[in-house]
């Protein structure tokens, strides 16, 4: 059914189609309303055969998670930023017990200084404690990947992100296909649990393990993420075939066939990308973009076999590894091992910072004739207020950078472009 | 002449033996008993806590009738329990953090109710720095939710598993790793830690009780009586270290009789918040006799007796005393 609906209400509904039988939730911005949704559905009757939890911290709302699925009932939650990080050990918790939570991320930056708008500094710190993660480019197609999300993390006992971007996604309103209950039920079959708390058949879970088996279960930990590759192109081809439209799969390729340049990014920003290869293309630029839908596992070989005729990469980058430069790039570049490709990376999207259109076809085509010349480029940077803080740093000025910046700015409020 | 029979344990807990009638037999003297907690775990000689453990859930398997299912915090218990393959939890049991059991126990119990299992009932268990320290947020949070869950926070004062470094249930003067007996104030500082069965009173949960591993029969009584009634429920149960406490291994149950009989540590009920029964004592001793026991107080008593603390230590005594009505 079609709906003019907000990001976060679309994912809702299609948790709630799901079935959970456990949501906890902990309220931090972007992704509240998600919640609130369900606690909505839940407290109404409206989502029935499922106990929602309201929880004192992150930390607890992923350890309630992670004691309702080890008890054999299918668990959702949901969080963002700071919230991710302070439940960072129950995170990698979860993926070394092998439990198949699914958990949105409403994607934002981690402060200092505060901020609550989108980039994915969060998802990004994550990105190795044995969780698979997803990213959606359009709402649509984050109600469609929590369904293929609890099948995936339940086929494989492997725990589930979903990332959309804060507020761009969470809180833009959209028209979104819901699907129906009995479409999702004959998507998604019941959870049946890989490994339960159940006094008629008491097991340890959790055990100490010494070095005698702990890296053979890291081991087995990769190599569930090498089966989600495999699994995860074959779930999103079922659900087209159910649905009929095309969500997930590990990447999405866009006039990328004779692409001389081809652009690598995560989530929403593809939208903006693909009009500014759309606007290039009419005035001949051989461009095209690729969205990667998994992060993790991260699909080198694919991404391989579509950058294999490109001359030049440009990938951009929503959060910043300092010190190095780009997180997602380290992936790229592993895909591109024996390419001769020129490869740059794009710091751009930080805190909210507007990727406009007109800003990416100035650097798509800075790159096309050489002119990304820094190993890591800063898209929209005010060079100017940086300048002017170095010296003032460099003649003794004391006191907090970000806030003399914000004197420097005055009031300009949010700034777009 | 109407009273009732008072039945006092002895060294020999024949009480709660042979001598009753069966019904009225401890958990731990009948054949039926699961052994929750198996021999051949690696707990220390005279580890209160391995001796709290096995009679809590014991008693907790047979007033469930076994539909138990136990979340354990990380800690001492956690480590000499499960070195695989020799787990000795013959129950269902999980461990996820140090933090987290409190919560994970209530993210159980929402499973089993979710799935129509209202037979299976949820224990989480701890020691002191997983209950009291690090372990709080989630304590609280599951207190005040009133979430069907006993938490059981066996208490031996410090951070034994790590190495015998303070927590916030520390006693005053007592020596750790991280309060040396050095300095002119030497061990832990006076006037700091937390009395957490108080704060568990003060959610106005179901119950609240303390036990000690030297009365075991009550201790069994309790945690019984806790998994009659839902909600949350907390038993605060007090196990001597001969380690971090520099004990005798075979005096452990001495030493936890002490610390009842001094006053320093009171045995009580609470319901809803309020004090419902206290344990009486029937031979009150000074603290110097609970503290002797123990190296990690050694400088109280040497090179020269430390009046003024001692003092202190028994003004805490006595108080618990009065505020408790532990002597008729």
């Amino acid at each position: 059914m079609l709906k003019q609906v907000e990001g976060s209400w679309a994912v809702a509904e299609a948790v709630a189609l799901c079935r959970p039988q456990v949501i906890c939730a902990y309220p931090i911005t972007p992704q509240t309303h998600i919640v609130e949704g369900l606690g909505e559905m839940v407290k109404s009757g409206a989502l029935g055969g499922c106990e929602f939890i309201n929880v004192e911290s992150e930390f607890a709302a992923l350890s309630v998670a992670i004691g309702s699925s080890a008890s054999g009932a299918r668990t959702y939650t949901a969080t963002s930023s700071q919230g991710l990080l302070f439940m960072a050990e129950a995170v990698y918790n979860a993926a070394g017990l092998g439990l198949p939570i699914v958990m949105t991320i409403g994607n934002r930056a981690i402060g200092a200084p505060i901020n609550i708008w989108n980039d994915h500094s969060d998802s990004m710190s994550m990105r190795d404690a044995g969780w698979i993660q997803l990213f959606a480019e359009t709402n649509q197609e984050a109600l469609d990947l929590h369904i293929q999300a609890f099948r995936l993390a339940e086929a494989l006992s492997c725990p589930v992100m979903v990332c959309m971007d804060g507020f761009i996604l969470t809180h833009a309103y959209e028209q979104v296909d819901v699907p129906s209950q009995a479409d999702v039920d004959a998507y998604l079959p019941p959870f049946a649990p890989r490994q339960v708390l159940d006094p008629a058949e008491p097991v340890t879970i959790g055990a100490m393990v010494g070095p005698e088996a702990f890296t053979e279960v890291k081991y087995l930990a990769h190599h569930k993420q090498l089966r989600a590759l495999e699994l995860i192109p074959q779930l999103a081809a079922e659900f087209q075939a159910r649905f009929g439209r095309a969500s997930g799969g590990l990447l999405r390729p866009y006039r990328t066939e004779d692409a001389e340049l081809v652009v690598v990014a995560l989530g929403s920003v593809n939208g903006t990308v693909q009009e500014a290869v759309d606007a290039l293309r009419a005035r001949g630029m051989r461009i095209g973009s690729v969205g990667i839908g998994s992060f993790r596992p991260f699909p080198l070989a694919a991404l391989r076999a579509v950058l294999m005729g490109a001359k030049r990469v440009v990938v951009l980058e929503k959060s910043l590894a300092v010190g190095l430069g780009g997180i997602l790039s380290d992936g790229v570049r592993k895909a591109l091992s024996g390419i001769a490709l020129q490869g740059h990376t794009v710091i751009c999207g930080l805190g909210g910072r507007a990727i406009t259109q007109k800003s990416l076809e100035g650097l798509f085509e800075a790159a096309a004739r050489d002119g990304l010349t820094d190993p890591v480029t800063f898209l929209d940077l005010n060079e100017a207020v940086v300048a002017r803080e170095l010296e003032r740093e460099r003649q003794g000025g004391r006191g907090p950078t970000a806030e003399s910046i914000l004197r420097q700015l005055g009031t300009v409020a949010s700034r777009i472009g | 002449m109407n009273s009732p029979v008072k039945f006092y344990q002895t060294g020999t807990f024949t009480v709660g033996n042979r001598l009753l009638d069966a019904d009225l037999r401890s958990v731990q003297s009948a054949t039926t008993r699961t052994n929750s907690l198996n021999s051949g775990h690696r707990a220390c000689q005279g580890c209160g806590e391995a001796l709290g453990a096995r009679y809590a859930i014991d008693a907790a398997m047979r007033a469930t009738s076994s539909q138990l299912v136990a979340v354990n915090a990380t800690g001492c218990l956690e480590v000499f329990s499960t070195p695989y393959p020799e787990t000795s939890w013959q129950i269902a049991w999980i461990h996820s953090l140090f933090g987290n059991a409190a919560a994970v126990a209530s993210g159980v119990a929402a499973a089993m109710r979710v799935q129509g299992r209202h037979d299976v009932r949820v224990i989480a268990q701890g020691g002191d720095g997983g209950t009291t320290d690090i372990g709080f947020g989630c304590l609280s949070g599951m207190f005040e939710r009133n979430d069907d869950v006993l938490y059981i926070c066996y208490d031996n004062e410090a951070y034994m598993n790590t190495g015998v470094q303070r927590s916030s249930a520390t006693p005053p003067a007592a020596r750790t790793a991280t309060t040396p007996a050095v300095g002119p104030h030497p061990g832990n500082v006076a006037g700091t830690g937390k009395n957490v069965p108080l704060i568990a009173m003060a959610h106005g949960i179901p119950y609240v009780a303390t036990a000690s591993v030297a009365n075991l029969r009550d201790l069994e009584d309790k945690v019984t009586r806790a998994m009659g009634i839902h909600g949350a429920r907390y038993i605060h149960i007090h196990v001597p270290c001969p380690l971090g406490w520099g004990s005798a291994p075979a005096d452990t149950i001495k030493v936890a009789r002490l610390a009842v009989e001094s006053g320093l540590f009171p045995l009580f009920e609470a319901e809803y918040g309020e004090v419902t029964a206290a344990t009486k004592i029937r031979q009150r001793v000074p603290v110097d006799e609970y503290l002797e026991l123990q190296k990690r107080f050694a400088h109280l008593f040497a090179p020269q007796r430390d009046d003024a603390r001692l003092a202190a230590i028994q003004a805490t005594a006595d108080r618990n005393v009065a505020r408790f009505g532990l002597v008729d």
